[in-house]
């Protein structure tokens, strides 16, 4: 066997020896440790608003995350398909955790203004319409549903993360005060994801990958030369 | 005219400065007079006051978070971001230029401006976004300072521009600027020589930390936070209504009034309640009063206007 010389080959060699299942405890960390500093009273002066921000930001990012797999896979060549399904339900984890703040902490149960929100809110309306996209996501992302959808109706609900991605960042975008840089950054990283994928539409995913699986060579650098 | 506020509260019975001072103030600095001989600690000067009954009944927010929880985007757009990247600013000496429609037009120092004894008034502050603190100014009625300068007739508003100064203002400088500077905002005269508007040099008795505006800012509790323009170098009356930051960049959004009102929400968010800052997680949200509760001084203002269309 040959040992690759291309820096994305070790890294995904590396990225194989990767355990999967701990990741998924991994990720909802930040969320558990802000949620911690949030009730010992360390989020300053307003720690309900500092706490329901933190979830939605960690959901946008592992969103971006999500979305950023097939684009790597692309170019550079990184593979983390395996990965996705965690950085997936991830997103709702915090989505779902966003929403329980905003309704219990910061809306108080007050159900009258939840609603009100709902219907004259555009934020709101992204950011519930959003959450909504990600449940039959959540709930088919599992092999059994898989199995049960066949791959082109499970490709098809999973579709539902660019509508998902692109209402996110909206619903940010749309409750700041004015246009400041950070909404915009991350509006601007989901835009060139989304933006990647009507590029690259139609064409195959990996012309190495492709190749990869017809001849089994693990190293085409060498074939190549 | 002679104001006179709305509860008549004798005296004796308004709470000293040192009594509000809440137990945590107290113990830090009791902590940072021990640790003094070790680390030369920011020193705020006391300021020479006079108790009033401006907000006698109410409860401050802790020095902590009104210190430390700040919008004054020119030293960055977070909340921490003032408290962190102020300390840079030089603040003496100082000088406001007051102009236009005004018989004695003057640069005045601002030793000039500030009177030896100042007034200690309790007030709430309502930010547009959604919450709210009380705090504990130290300042002298706006009135007090244009009588000298001696306004026209044909005076019927007043501007103010904050200072530019890229050097020791981290927001004015870089790549994405969120605002256009200087910040300026405006009142109509009325509303300025209003005896609840005033210019506020202190909280808590002591000197304005530069987050909180220093030296010199503008304080009208009955309008959302933002028009309260903070480091005040200039102050021109004006015959046409005046441009103001906010409503430069969202026209829809922020209006010239800005006035505090449950019943005109912002387009795209609600303002019937908000959040009372320094009551931890599970604060509740507490309904926001016409006129942030100065209705019964202030709505002879605005008697017979849209208040919907003068938002």
């Amino acid at each position: 066997m040959t040992i690759s010389s291309r820096p994305v080959d070790l890294f995904n060699d590396a990225l194989k020896r990767v355990p999967v299942l701990p990741l998924y405890f991994v990720a909802l960390v930040p969320g558990v440790w802000t949620f911690w500093q949030a009730v010992a009273g360390q989020l300053g002066a307003d720690p309900m608003r500092a706490l329901e921000q933190a979830l939605g930001l960690w959901a946008l990012r592992f969103m971006l995350a999500t979305l950023a797999v097939t684009p790597l896979l692309r170019w550079p060549g990184l593979r983390l398909l395996r990965f996705r399904r965690m950085l997936g339900l991830t997103v709702f984890w915090y989505a779902l955790a966003h929403l329980v703040v905003y309704v219990v902490l910061d809306r108080q149960f007050y159900w009258g203004a939840i609603l009100g929100d709902i219907l004259k809110r555009p934020y709101i309306i992204f950011g519930m319409t959003a959450f909504l996209a990600l449940v039959p996501m959540a709930i088919t992302s599992n092999n059994a549903s898989l199995m049960r959808l066949g791959t082109i109706a499970w490709r098809n609900v999973h579709r539902l993360a660019y509508p998902a991605g692109v209402l996110m960042v909206l619903h940010y975008l749309w409750l700041v005060k004015s246009w400041t840089a950070e909404p915009l950054a991350y509006a601007a990283i989901m835009a060139v994801l989304l933006g990647l994928r009507l590029v690259t539409r139609g064409k195959p995913k990996s012309r190495r990958s492709v190749r990869e699986n017809n001849s089994g060579a693990r190293n085409t650098d060498a074939a190549r030369a | 005219m002679i104001y006179r506020p709305v509860r008549n509260i004798p005296v004796s019975q308004i709470t000293p400065r040192e009594m509000y001072l809440n137990r945590r103030s107290l113990m830090a600095g009791a902590g940072a007079a021990l640790a003094a001989g070790m680390l030369p600690a920011p020193a705020f000067a006391r300021l020479e006051t006079k108790a009033t009954a401006y907000g006698a009944d109410l409860e401050p927010t802790a020095k902590e978070y009104v210190t430390g929880y700040n919008n004054f985007y020119e030293f960055g757009v977070g909340k921490e971001d003032p408290a962190a990247n102020a300390g840079s600013l030089t603040t003496s000496p100082w000088s406001v230029e007051i102009g236009g429609l005004v018989a004695k037009p003057a640069t005045l120092a601002l030793e000039d401006i500030v009177p030896k004894v100042q007034e200690d008034r309790i007030y709430r502050l309502r930010c547009v976004e959604g919450w709210s603190m009380v705090i504990p100014w130290v300042g002298f009625q706006l009135s007090d300072l244009l009588a000298k300068v001696e306004p026209l007739g044909s005076a019927k508003y007043v501007a103010f521009e904050t200072l530019v100064r890229p050097d020791e203002m981290s927001g004015q400088r870089g790549f994405f600027q969120p605002l256009d500077w200087p910040y300026v905002e405006g009142l109509r005269l009325d509303e300025a020589m209003h005896p609840l508007t005033i210019l506020a040099t202190g909280i808590y008795g002591e000197e304005l930390p530069n987050q909180n505006g220093a030296p010199l800012r503008l304080v009208v509790p009955w309008k959302y936070g933002f028009k309260s323009i903070k480091s005040i170098v200039k102050i021109t009356l004006t015959e046409k209504q005046p441009p103001m930051t906010w409503n430069i960049v969202l026209p829809n959004e922020y209006g010239f009034y800005s006035n505090v009102n449950p019943q005109v929400d912002h387009p795209r968010w609600s303002q019937a309640s908000e959040r009372v800052i320094g009551g931890g997680l599970l604060t509740e949200r507490k309904p926001t009063l016409m006129f942030n509760g100065y209705e019964e001084e202030v709505a002879d203002l605005y008697a017979g206007m849209d208040l919907k269309k003068f938002f």
